[in-house]
């Protein structure tokens, strides 16, 4: 009785376990599908107002997009939610939109949906398949979709590429771009990879392109997830090289390198550090700097932290975003490179708004912010805290990482100051006690923007907008030379 | 009379009980009766420190104005305790019902406080807000530094010796008073007072 009992109680362990395993397998499968799952789905906007990039959400197997934020950048948008009516202006144009149907009026005129038109938590989704009909129609212009690759151009803001062998060296591959650019640059074994995250790079006659060198044979163009990439094919390794403001790029073996020219370093992006580190490696002057961006323009606040209520209907974090946005375009078409660190309505830490800052190596770091009180535009640079951390060596301490960069940074702002008074732009220079910009190792300034009068509308206007933006591209572009110069 | 049927035990024992209720219910009764002839207090108002007394004394204090977003000094004449860290206290308590009156020139939040000043080490002062001070102020980079400048520099220019000040709010360290001002490290009292030169110079 006692050894068949104990047979069973064998065979029921042996079952158990059987059982424990099946799970554990499950559960780690699971991870692994999680783990695997595809990246966030991007809709990238080119226009002549900006270029900026929104998250778009997949409804029923078809991909949406708020059309709130879609239009926002590009003009004066309000949107009115009636359910089941949705009622947006843009400019002088009404469009309604009907919750869960395919039509909808945009100027008096019907207009057909590939599918329905959704309403979550008061923002209006469509779907990315029908901006090719409704945008033209509301922004008054040509409008071009890449569905399937997340891109949107409006107006003719394409930029064209031709690429080319150099004539005296078939080892040299030359692209020619009719705007500036500035990919990233990544390299593995064989293949050289030109990644335009926000530039309108348009394809060329032919995706694939091939040449007469045995040392680079062909490239390849494609789109994918609001992106364009030029894939380089080679049998040796190569480095980028920039010249001509950007517009063109040389893939060179590393030993021609040409010296005119300013080189691009070769390596794959890393992500900033989920948690702050206590002390950051300071910049050695010895060695190159590989900066993807000039400018680091980071919008404040945003997701859950809606800053300031500005007004009952606005909130800061909105109105840093439309002037990020102005920001960027401003500098951007002062040949400068930019950034914008939040780029939709997401929650961002201070540490890692620092870290993204610091990761990237840029020349300057602008935040900004929105005021309901005072007038004008108020300038800030940090106000150093007590620290019971110091710099040990090469690293430096955390809270204080902006101390060497403190007179960069009051001189950037001094030539803001100048830009913003030459406009006739009330101004104030002040030091604050505001994070990040205390853990910023480069140039780093606060930019806080009050309506120039008691209207507080006049934060959302367009015209008010441009005139603060253009002002501190000013002040900012005055000063390229000493930042730029900056390790 | 009595049905044979119920046990005596059982109605001496209902008896008991019976008695014990009646007994119960006087006592009741009579306490009612007493909680009823005592007067009752309605608001506890008996104040838990020691009243402030003694002759006055003329103080710095720096007070925010936000029209012009300035800090300016004002002379002032308050009721000051020997012991350092009530001075501390009394000082703040002074600057927050200037900012409480109707006609504040920076105005704080209804219910708005300090809990206590802490002057634990040679040259540090923790100042202890309330949660009514931080949860209801006004929201913007300079709205918050008016406030924490003007409380630091009362504090750095009436108490001597304090180099470096941390605010808390409800006891516990806070990242931002209202979104902006951080309050997540140590004020230096030398750079606050270099930003106080600023303030106090209007645009």
């Amino acid at each position: 009785m006692n050894a068949g009992g104990a047979t069973d109680r064998k065979q029921s362990l042996s079952v158990l376990c059987g059982k424990w395993f099946a799970v554990g397998l499950l559960l780690l499968l699971a991870v692994l599908l999680l783990s695997a799952a595809a990246p966030e789905k991007h809709l990238s906007v080119y226009s002549t107002a900006a270029n900026y990039s929104l998250p778009l959400v997949e409804r029923d197997g078809r991909d949406y997009v708020g059309l709130l934020e879609l239009l926002e950048p590009l003009g004066t948008v309000s949107a009115k939610s009636e359910p089941p009516r949705w009622r947006l202006h843009y400019n002088n144009v009404l469009s309604e939109f009907a919750v869960g149907s395919t039509r909808a009026r945009i100027q008096g005129r019907d207009a057909i949906l590939p599918t329905k038109f959704l309403l979550e938590n008061g923002r209006g989704l469509v779907p990315v398949a029908s901006l090719a009909s409704i945008l033209p129609r509301v922004l008054g212009g040509p409008v071009t979709v890449h569905e399937e690759s997340g891109r949107l151009f409006v107006g003719s803001v394409a930029t064209h590429f031709t690429a080319s062998v150099s004539p005296d060296d078939s080892s040299r591959l030359v692209f020619h771009f009719t705007s500036p650019v500035n990919p990233t640059v990544a390299t593995e074994p064989g293949k050289v990879y030109l990644t335009f995250n926000r530039e309108p790079v348009t394809s060329p006659a032919s995706e694939t392109l091939t040449f007469a060198s045995k040392a680079i044979p062909s490239a390849t163009y494609s789109e994918n997830n609001g992106a364009a990439k030029i894939t380089v094919n080679s049998t040796i390794p190569l480095l980028a090289s920039f010249s001509n403001d950007g517009q063109t790029i040389t893939l060179a073996p590393t030993k021609s390198q040409p010296a005119s020219s300013t080189a691009a370093t070769i390596s794959a992006s890393t992500p900033p550090p989920a948690n702050p580190p206590a002390q950051l490696p300071a910049s050695n002057p010895s060695l190159p700097i590989s900066r993807r961006y000039f400018a680091i323009v980071d919008a404040s606040h945003g997701g859950n932290d809606r800053g300031e209520a500005l007004s009952p209907s606005l909130a800061e974090k909105d109105v840093t975003l439309a002037f990020a946005h102005w920001l960027r375009q401003e500098l951007d078409s002062r040949g400068l490179s930019t950034l914008v660190l939040r780029d939709s309505d997401v929650n961002l830490s201070l540490d890692d708004r620092a870290a993204a800052a610091n990761t990237a190596h840029a020349a300057v770091y602008i935040a900004l912010h929105a005021a309901s009180s005072g007038h004008g535009v108020r300038l800030y640079t940090t106000l150093l805290p007590y620290s019971v951390d110091y710099d040990n060596g090469p690293f430096r301490a955390w809270t204080t990482a902006q101390q060497s960069s403190v007179p960069l940074s009051q001189a950037t702002v001094a030539s803001v100051a100048t830009a913003l008074k030459k406009d006739e732009i009330n101004v104030r220079s002040l030091t604050a006690p505001l994070r990040p910009l205390n853990n910023v190792i480069t140039a780093a300034i606060a930019v806080e923007i009050a309506p120039p009068a008691s209207d507080i509308s006049a934060l959302v206007s367009p015209a008010y907008q441009q005139l603060v933006t253009s002002a501190v591209a000013d002040g900012i572009s005055a000063i390229r030379s000493q930042l730029g110069a900056a390790p | 009379m009595i049905s044979p049927m119920i046990p005596r035990s059982l109605l001496i024992t209902v008896s008991v009980l019976l008695l014990a209720v009646l007994g119960m219910s006087f006592y009741a009764w009579h306490m009612r009766g007493r909680a009823a002839a005592v007067p009752v207090v309605a608001t506890d108002t008996r104040p838990v420190v020691a009243p402030v007394a003694g002759p006055t004394e003329a103080v710095t204090l720096f007070v925010a104005y936000d029209d012009l977003g300035v800090l300016r000094a004002q002379s002032a004449r308050i009721p000051m305790p020997s012991v350092r860290q009530q001075r501390a206290e009394e000082l703040l308590r002074a600057l927050i019902a200037l900012y409480l009156d109707k006609s504040s020139p920076h105005p704080l939040p209804p219910g708005a406080d300090i809990r206590g000043i802490y002057l634990v080490d040679p040259g540090l002062a923790v100042v202890d807000l309330n949660g009514a001070f931080a949860d209801g102020h006004r929201s913007g980079v300079l709205a918050e530094e008016l406030t924490v400048a003007s409380f630091i520099q009362t504090l750095a220019a009436n108490v001597p010796g304090i180099l470096r000040v941390k605010i808390l709010v409800e006891g516990k360290e806070r990242e931002t008073l209202a979104g902006h001002a951080d309050l997540s490290n140590f004020f230096d009292v030398s750079a606050v007072n270099q930003l106080t030169s600023q303030l106090q110079a209007t645009q």
